[in-house]
């Protein structure tokens, strides 16, 4: 392909997952090939991995409506833009949580307190028809090599 | 993607839970019910060695954190032995180093427990 081209083309993966344990470690591997692409280090890849894993959990047991999560990954020019989709209707984030007791809200909160702790931007939106949009976007940190 | 579990009994009334592999939302069940069956029996004083675990979650952390919930009414402990870098740095972030004992060596962790 004519480099100039290429080059313009935006990088962007999508995977749509059934919204069941088994298939979380093929949204980690697509992730982990992405964010490798964005030549991000090790430590970074690792991050990224967990923060579409908590995504694709909270969604598999807060969510029980949905049938899919689907993950779009797009490599930015710093980074790594990733959106997680379900097809539920009550909201990942916060449906449970008033039905937990203090514990069980304290280890469901874990996640997204990992996702927010491992990414560099991460907002969501709650739609009753179409589920939770989460993204999230990872910067490349600075190179010491 | 796998998680192997083997449990294997020390000195001292307590057990090691040897753990190999990734434990995530469709793992963990495996480790919290080889860790249940433990305390089940009456054993409250548990090694857990991740040095072979290559990715955690927080469905993991959650198994581990529910065992040691339940060990400690019974007057217990849980030691973990951690030495992968990445898996350290989870339980830094999420605060579980207050809670656990996180050591180097298996040894170490055996010698900490009580």
């Amino acid at each position: 392909m004519n480099p100039a081209v290429e080059e313009a083309l935006p990088e962007v993966v999508e995977l749509r997952i059934p919204s069941r344990p088994e298939w979380v470690a093929l949204a980690r591997l697509a992730a982990a090939t992405v964010a490798n692409r964005v030549h991000f280090s090790i430590e970074e890849i690792e991050d990224v991995k967990l923060a579409i894993a908590e995504a694709c959990t909270a969604v598999i047991q807060h969510e029980p409506h949905s049938e899919f999560v689907q993950l779009t990954c797009e490599a930015l020019g710093d980074g790594l833009r990733i959106r997680v989709r379900d097809s539920g209707r009550q909201g990942v984030y916060s449906a449970d949580v008033q039905r937990m007791n203090l514990d069980e809200a304290r280890i469901a909160g874990l996640g997204i307190f990992l996702i927010r702790t491992l990414m560099d931007e991460v907002s969501y939106d709650v739609h009753p028809q179409h589920g939770t949009d989460l993204l999230m976007v990872k910067r490349l940190g600075p190179r010491s090599d | 993607m796998d998680i192997k579990v083997n449990v294997r009994e020390a000195p001292g009334e307590c057990y090691v839970v040897d753990l190999s592999g990734e434990i995530d939302v469709y793992t963990s069940p495996k480790v919290k019910d080889a860790i249940g069956a433990l305390i089940d029996r009456g054993v409250y004083h548990l090694v857990i060695n991740l040095e072979k675990v290559r990715y955690i979650d927080s469905t993991g952390l959650g198994v581990l954190i529910g065992g040691l919930k339940r060990v400690r009414e019974h007057g217990g402990s849980v030691n973990l032995v951690c030495t992968n870098p990445q898996i350290k740095k989870i339980f830094d972030i999420t605060g579980l180093v207050k809670i656990f004992g996180i050591f180097e060596s298996e040894d170490a962790a055996m010698k900490a427990l009580v």
